[in-house]
């Protein structure tokens, strides 16, 4: 499974959620959102090994 | 399917719930602070991000006669950020006939971009002489042109993160004023925060749901900001125990109205017109805004005849 964030791409494998996906490469949960195939799904999400996750960032500096 | 889980209120929410959710967490927020009545016109500052075209859209959606203003300040090259911002923000308009836009060019109507403003007074910081600028213009373009409020998408994470810096400083002159409202005064228009409810990530999450097109970029001058920081520590806070962020803000809110409290620090201050562009303002003779302007087209003469600003 592939989790796409800016520029960064890393490769993990499927079976876990959303949210265990995002812990594992270092991120916050509460500071991203997860799409698959440019649909908003939720944390508790279990990705499967083919899924291709974009996250996008919530967090503003403003 | 659940699209999004809001544990704090233990809630999990499909898209459609969510785009039924969103408005009505706002509209709760407007009536119980009294923000503005259904009939009155409210001025949107929009910046192209996720949460001010959220704000823009749940209010056109709730019925609102909602016009919107951006200003350019020309961060980044030509296509840049502001190029890009400006770029949404008229996509989102042209899909919403109803509403006004009004685009206001920094460097076109005013004769620079904030990184040549700051870049002039070395050692301002970009989002000082930024905000000046956008408080300034916003408050002018509400005034003239009759708006009840200009409403600002600041999200209860952003109001969080600040009350939690000024009581780190104990900055009561700024905790004396913090709130969803900001009242109207001599010169002064309304101010309000409509998402006063709403988290960034529940608002990022409508945006996405709705397709409003927003910038995913954050502006080059707000990396390292202590917001950021703070944003996360909170995080951290709010993962131990749900709900903390609402508590933080909120009971802050009641127990200052309760108790009376920063009630010397809440005293208007003494202010006057300012003698170019008729602004309120407490110093002497012109505004911190003219004076940015006029310092700004001085340097410009004397750089241009091989002198420096004194």
């Amino acid at each position: 499974m592939k989790l796409i964030y800016r520029d960064k791409t890393w490769e993990l494998r499927g079976g876990m959620t959303v949210r265990d996906a995002i812990i594992k490469v270092g991120l916050d949960p509460e500071a991203v959102l997860a799409l698959r195939a440019g649909v908003l799904i939720n944390e508790e999400t279990i990705l499967g090994d083919d899924d291709e996750i974009k996250l996008v960032g919530v967090v503003s500096g403003g | 399917m659940a699209a999004i889980n809001l544990r704090h209120h233990r809630l999990r929410l499909c898209s459609e719930h969510l785009v039924a959710w969103t408005p009505k967490q706002v509209a709760r927020a407007i009536v119980k602070y009294r923000m503005f009545a259904p009939t009155d016109r409210v001025l949107v500052a929009v910046s192209g991000g996720k949460d001010s075209l959220t704000l823009w859209d749940v209010l056109l959606h709730l019925g609102y006669q909602a016009d919107g203003v951006y200003i350019n300040l020309g961060i980044g090259p030509a296509g840049g950020y502001s190029d890009l911002s400006q770029a949404k923000v008229e996509a989102f308009a042209a899909a919403h006939p109803e509403a006004r836009l009004t685009v206001v060019d920094l460097a076109r109507q005013y004769g620079a971009t904030v990184p040549e403003l700051v870049k002039e007074r070395r050692g301002r910081h970009p989002c000082s002489v930024c905000g000046l600028v956008k408080r300034h213009i916003m408050n002018r373009l509400a005034r003239e042109s009759g708006y009840a409020a200009i409403a600002t998408g600041h999200n209860l994470d952003d109001e969080v993160a600040v009350l939690f810096q000024n009581t780190l400083r104990w900055n009561i002159s700024y905790m004396a004023r913090q709130g969803p409202v900001l009242p109207e005064g001599p010169g002064f228009a309304r101010k309000v925060k409509p998402l006063i409810r709403i988290r960034e990530r529940e608002s990022a999450a409508y945006a996405l749901v709705r397709g409003i097109d927003y910038i995913y970029d954050e502006c080059p001058h707000a990396e390292g900001a202590a917001t950021l920081f703070y944003k996360e520590i909170i995080n951290q806070l709010e993962a131990r125990s749900p709900g903390m962020k609402e508590s933080f803000y909120l009971s802050f809110l009641e127990q200052r109205a309760r108790y009376d409290l920063f009630r010397q620090e809440r005293q208007e201050l003494a202010m006057h017109p300012c003698e170019r562009c008729g602004q309120p303002t407490t110093a002497p003779s012109i505004c911190a805004f003219c004076r940015l302007w006029l310092s700004s087209a001085e340097r410009r003469r004397l750089r241009d005849i091989g002198q420096e600003f004194p």
